[in-house]
């Protein structure tokens, strides 16, 4: 039925648009940047990039009903047929996670704005939301190009801008200096390291085209510097997906940046790399299967399951709110790590979907954190006191994405956790189930410990409250913490549209689910 | 002796590799041991130019020359746009046919001497120059951002040593708690 | 390729043992060293090093824009920021170096352990110089008319790869803008003659203020490095160079004003909010070729659709307009960086160099 809604609209754009959807995709936010940057002023270019942004949402909406209509899609860059040009590809997987990118960037930035205007200067606000584009750019180029070394540059723009983004939060707090700083070293080894990867798949098949280096792969068979690429590869993109225990710049990164960036890095950033390791490993490195098997069993497995018990604790001893949420994002990785790790088409599937519905309860509880920063400046745990009764509808909505974060029924953060455990006992791993729950039981006590800040506590005195310059909500900024929230409830009743991407994916890659 | 020769020639074949390697693992460790930021970074140039050169030896072909063709500037009008009028149509029917996978029999792989010459020539290979170009640059943005931080850091803590900096960090979070 | 017991060692083994040496000995060098202005010198050296091998293995692009960033652009800058911080390093802690030695094994040890497959050194029958790099090599003069294969595998047949890269530039711009500034325009614009004593004094520091034939030079050396410049941007098609490699050399001109003339001179010249302009425009004009291919009817960066008569025409045509975004968001971003550094007041005295 969808795919004949999808046909509906598609007939109604001019054929312009749907050939070149694909390019326009990421080409229309990368030349916002430079644009913003001429505006130079900081509305203004807010305007500008909410416009684009809403563009960027609406094109990868017609590639996910072009993908619906036709399976996958490909676009040639200047013609040149690959492998000798760059292609974009784009299926299931992709779109899944183009729509995530899309959609919290869009969000994001209409949730941003107070926060903006409070927290950059009038002077830099302009070039900060051209750095913003870029970085959404650049995470949408990782998300859909077909070329693995287009996947590098892609990769460093967004890197690159991220850095800058992060390092803004100085005006606030000058630890977002060292944050940033230390991002940059630890995300740029990591690029070397795929870089380093690359260059060995390149030597051992003389290609960077990605589906054409799974048939000359798959013709040479494996040898020792495929192996060598492998791992370089895998732990290059786990620096940037920030799996444990490569994840020490995450905490900083997400905490200490502005409240705009902190949102749309927890709902975005890590989700594409990890995007870019499944690709890699399920998709170019295909034909490698026996090695991988063990690989991902022996190493990534333990990894995730420690991610997911070690950072749900640390999150659970942190009083600062968004420390504690980014350490509960490593967490949160690691089950979508664990997913990965099963190898096995159902715990993808649930791996990918809990990567979905993790872009949505964490944006939507930086979004809360942002609001309750932006009106009472919480930083803390004991300033969420009393937040319950003064501020009803964040405090609600910001509940609601913390239940789901815990995996409580009537939230879409069930419906993934209820998939990877069924995908766990398929695979006979009952150690994996029995840390989900135990991961679950941990989050329940560090959303708890806020929830019960926010309505069981008294309000303490108003004259340390109320310093601020918004005395409630702005509107602009609730609104896309009520979309989420909604969304975060909505998706337990209704998993159609990303569980049909999963699962499209997964059988896509691993063949399994289609039978 | 038969394994003796064979290490030989595994030496002289792969010292470019191994000598390269021995240079990432240097910028590496500079990067890791060094808690000064400014060395940090330059650990980190070390690091990505040895990767530049792994990829830069990986393309030399023993007698070939930089790839600039010879005298193509002249010829390059004639018999030259049929073929690309050729191509151009081969691709657009690629492009328009949405959702077939890559088609790529027309390019074969070199099995001969007499393949890799191109008008008689040998050259070495363009594409991993290409590639480091795209690297170069990304590593010098990396590095202005990166001193950019380097310098507010030091204003704002008066240090860019690491341990310093975590200990100040470290201070700090202490002072909010109490 | 090696058959018998002793490959013949023919001259350019030799050359090549020569660079692989000294890049060791430089590497260990760096390693060792405390000062970080010894570091930072012998990092430029490492790089120039690796320059001078990149040419002695057919890499002559490479090494045009290796010596001009690693031995120029990276060496300056870092001694820019040194200016601005320290002047020397504290010893770490042995515990950073056990950790930084078993990550290093490790990491050498997987790739040591690669090279037993690895294709051998200058092989042209192994599989990265047989396949796609040959074949640019067989398309390119036909296709392009560009005799500099290079050239045109980055600007057309990856090309999209190079608009990304000229992004990346402007998000270093962006960065150095949003982290440092540009420290406003020119201060003393309206009347240089009425100078303050503080100015003068600080004018004075400027290398060279006072020496008539560094200003003689440099005022005959200015414009013949910037006619370099646009040499090297448009004979970029038929030898090694183009917009990256002329955007740095056309900046230096501009930084060497600014050394001789001061800070508040070159801003005169070429202010900073041109400097802002310049960096989003190479990034617009590139795109907009691409932009331009589209409304067209071609795909993006498809320049045939330039000249459907002489395909290679527009491919021509469409290098040479990218090159020319590459090359105004290059030197712009340069720009940039250097006013974002100099706005800064310097830390390390003057006593102390």
């Amino acid at each position: 039925m969808s795919a004949l809604i999808a046909s509906d609209i598609l007939s109604l754009l001019p054929a312009w648009v749907l050939m070149h959807a694909a390019a326009l995709l990421v080409v229309t936010p990368l030349l916002s940047g430079p644009i913003a940057l001429i505006l130079s002023r900081g509305r203004l270019a807010w305007v500008w990039a909410l416009g684009i942004s809403a563009i960027t949402f609406a094109l990868s909406l017609v590639l996910y009903a072009q993908v619906l209509e036709h399976g996958s899609i490909m676009y040639v860059f200047g013609n040149w047929a690959p492998p000798v040009g760059i292609t974009y590809n784009i299926d299931a997987l992709n779109v899944l996670v183009l729509l995530i990118v899309a959609g919290m960037g869009l969000l994001s930035l209409i949730n941003g704005l107070p926060s903006v205007m409070q927290e950059i200067e009038p002077k830099d606000q302009a070039p900060f939301f051209a750095a913003y584009m870029l970085c959404l750019a650049g995470l949408m180029g990782v998300a859909i190009t077909g070329d693995a070394f287009n996947v590098f540059v892609f990769l460093e723009i967004s890197s690159i801008s991220t850095y800058i983004l992060v390092a803004m939060g100085a005006s606030k707090d000058r630890r977002a200096l060292t944050s940033s700083f230390n991002y940059l070293i630890l995300g740029t080894i990591g690029a070397t390291f795929f870089v380093i990867g690359l260059g060995l798949v390149y030597m051992a098949t003389g290609t960077l085209n990605m589906a054409d280096i799974t048939v000359q792969l798959r013709e040479n068979g494996d040898s020792r510097v495929i192996r060598a690429a492998f791992a370089f590869i895998v732990i290059g993109l786990g620096l940037k997906t920030a799996m444990f225990p490569l994840h020490t710049w995450l905490p900083g990164a997400y905490s200490y940046s502005p409240t705009m960036v902190g949102t749309f890095l927890a709902s975005t950033a890590t989700k594409v790399a990890f995007y870019a390791m499944v690709r890699f490993i399920f998709g170019v490195f295909s034909t490698g299967e026996p090695f991988d098997g063990a690989l991902l069993e022996l190493v990534l497995a333990p990894m995730a399951v420690a991610a997911m018990i070690i950072c749900s604790v640390q999150a659970l001893y942190q009083m600062d709110l968004r420390k504690l949420l980014a350490y509960s994002s490593v967490a949160q990785l690691g089950y979508m790590l664990l997913g990965l790790s099963m190898g096995t088409a159902a715990g993808l599937s649930a791996g990918l979907l809990h990567m979905f519905n993790h872009a949505l309860m964490k944006g939507a509880l930086f979004m809360g954190l942002g609001i309750f920063g932006l009106c009472y400046g919480v930083r803390r745990v004991p300033d969420l006191a009393g937040l319950g009764k003064t501020m009803p509808v964040t405090a609600a909505a910001f509940t609601v994405s913390g239940l789901s974060l815990i995996g409580m029924p009537l939230t879409a953060g069930f419906v993934s956790k209820y998939y990877l455990i069924i995908a766990a006992l398929e695979r006979g791993w009952w150690w994996a189930v029995a840390a989900i729950l135990a991961s679950s039981v941990l989050a329940i006590f560090y959303v708890w410990k806020m929830v019960e800040m926010m309505y069981l506590r008294e309000t303490p005195r108003a004259k340390s409250r109320a310093k601020k310059a918004h005395p409630k909500a702005p509107l602009l900024a609730l609104i896309p913490l009520l979309i989420l929230a909604m969304a975060n409830v909505w998706f337990f009743f209704d998993a159609s549209l990303p569980k049909g991407l999963t699962d499209a994916a997964a059988a896509a890659l691993l063949g399994g689910g289609a039978s | 002796m038969s394994s003796g020769i064979e290490f030989w020639q595994y030496l002289t074949g792969h010292f470019n590799y191994i000598v390269v390697i021995t240079l990432m693992m240097t910028g590496l460790y500079i990067v890791i041991s060094t808690g000064n930021l400014v060395k940090k970074l330059v650990g980190l140039g070390v690091f990505q130019t040895a990767v530049f050169q792994l990829y830069i030896t990986m393309g030399k072909v023993t007698g070939g020359q930089p790839p600039i063709l010879e005298g193509v500037h002249e010829s390059a009008t004639g018999e030259a746009t049929k073929t690309v009028a050729e191509h151009g149509e081969a691709a657009a029917t690629t492009a328009a046919t949405h959702g077939e996978k890559a088609v790529q029999a027309t390019i074969s792989i070199a099995k001969t001497m007499d393949d890799v010459l191109v008008d008689g020539v040998l050259y070495s290979n363009p594409l991993p120059h290409v590639l480091i170009l795209t690297a170069i640059v990304v590593g010098v943005a990396t590095l202005a951002v990166g001193l950019a931080l380097v310098v507010r850091i030091r204003e704002s803590y008066g240090t860019i040593e690491e341990d310093e900096l975590q200990e100040a960090n470290y201070q700090h979070a202490k002072g909010t708690l109490s | 390729m090696s058959t018998g017991f002793l490959t013949p060692i023919d001259a350019f083994t030799v050359i090549d043992l020569i660079f692989m040496s000294m890049l060791v000995v430089v590497g260990i060098a760096i390693v060792r060293l405390k000062d970080l202005f010894a570091v930072v010198m012998l990092s430029g050296v490492y790089s120039l090093v690796s320059a001078a091998w990149f040419v002695s293995l057919d890499a002559v692009d490479v090494a045009f824009t290796e010596a001009a960033v690693g031995a120029g652009i990276s060496t300056v800058l870092m001694l820019g920021a040194m200016l601005l911080t320290a002047r020397q390093a504290a010893p770490s802690k042995p515990a950073r170096h056990w950790v930084a030695l078993i990550v290093v094994c490790a990491t050498g040890a997987a790739l040591l352990y690669a090279t037993v497959d690895m294709p051998s050194f200058g092989d042209p029958l192994s599989a990265p110089n047989a396949y796609i790099g040959l074949e640019y090599l067989k398309r390119t003069g036909a296709e392009t008319g560009v005799p500099n294969v290079v050239s045109a595998v980055l600007a057309s047949y990856r090309g999209y790869d190079t608009f990304g890269e000229t992004t990346v530039i402007l998000t270093a711009g962006l960065g150095v803008i949003l982290i440092l500034g540009l420290g406003g325009p020119a201060i003393k614009r309206k009347k240089p003659a009425a100078k303050t004593k503080a100015a003068k004094a600080d004018q004075s520091k400027i290398l060279g203020a006072h020496h008539v034939v560094l200003r003689v030079v440099s005022k005959m050396m200015i414009p013949v490095i910037i006619i370099y410049g646009a040499y090297v941007q448009f004979h970029g098609d038929f030898g090694p160079g183009g917009g990256f490699q002329a955007g740095l050399i056309i900046a230096s001109a501009i930084i060497l004003y600014a050394l001789i003339y001061g800070i508040d001179a070159a801003k005169e010249a070429v202010p900073p909010s041109l400097v802002r302009l310049g960096a989003a425009l190479g990034v617009l004009i590139y795109g907009g070729v691409g932009v331009i291919n589209l409304l067209l009817g071609g795909n993006f960066l498809e320049y045939n659709i330039l000249n459907p008569t002489h395909p290679a025409h527009g491919q021509e045509l469409g290098i040479m307009f990218v090159e020319i975004g590459v090359l105004v968001t290059v030197a712009s971003v340069m720009l940039i960086i250097f006013y974002g550094f100099t706005s800064r007041q310097p830390d390390i005295k003057d006593k102390d160099w």
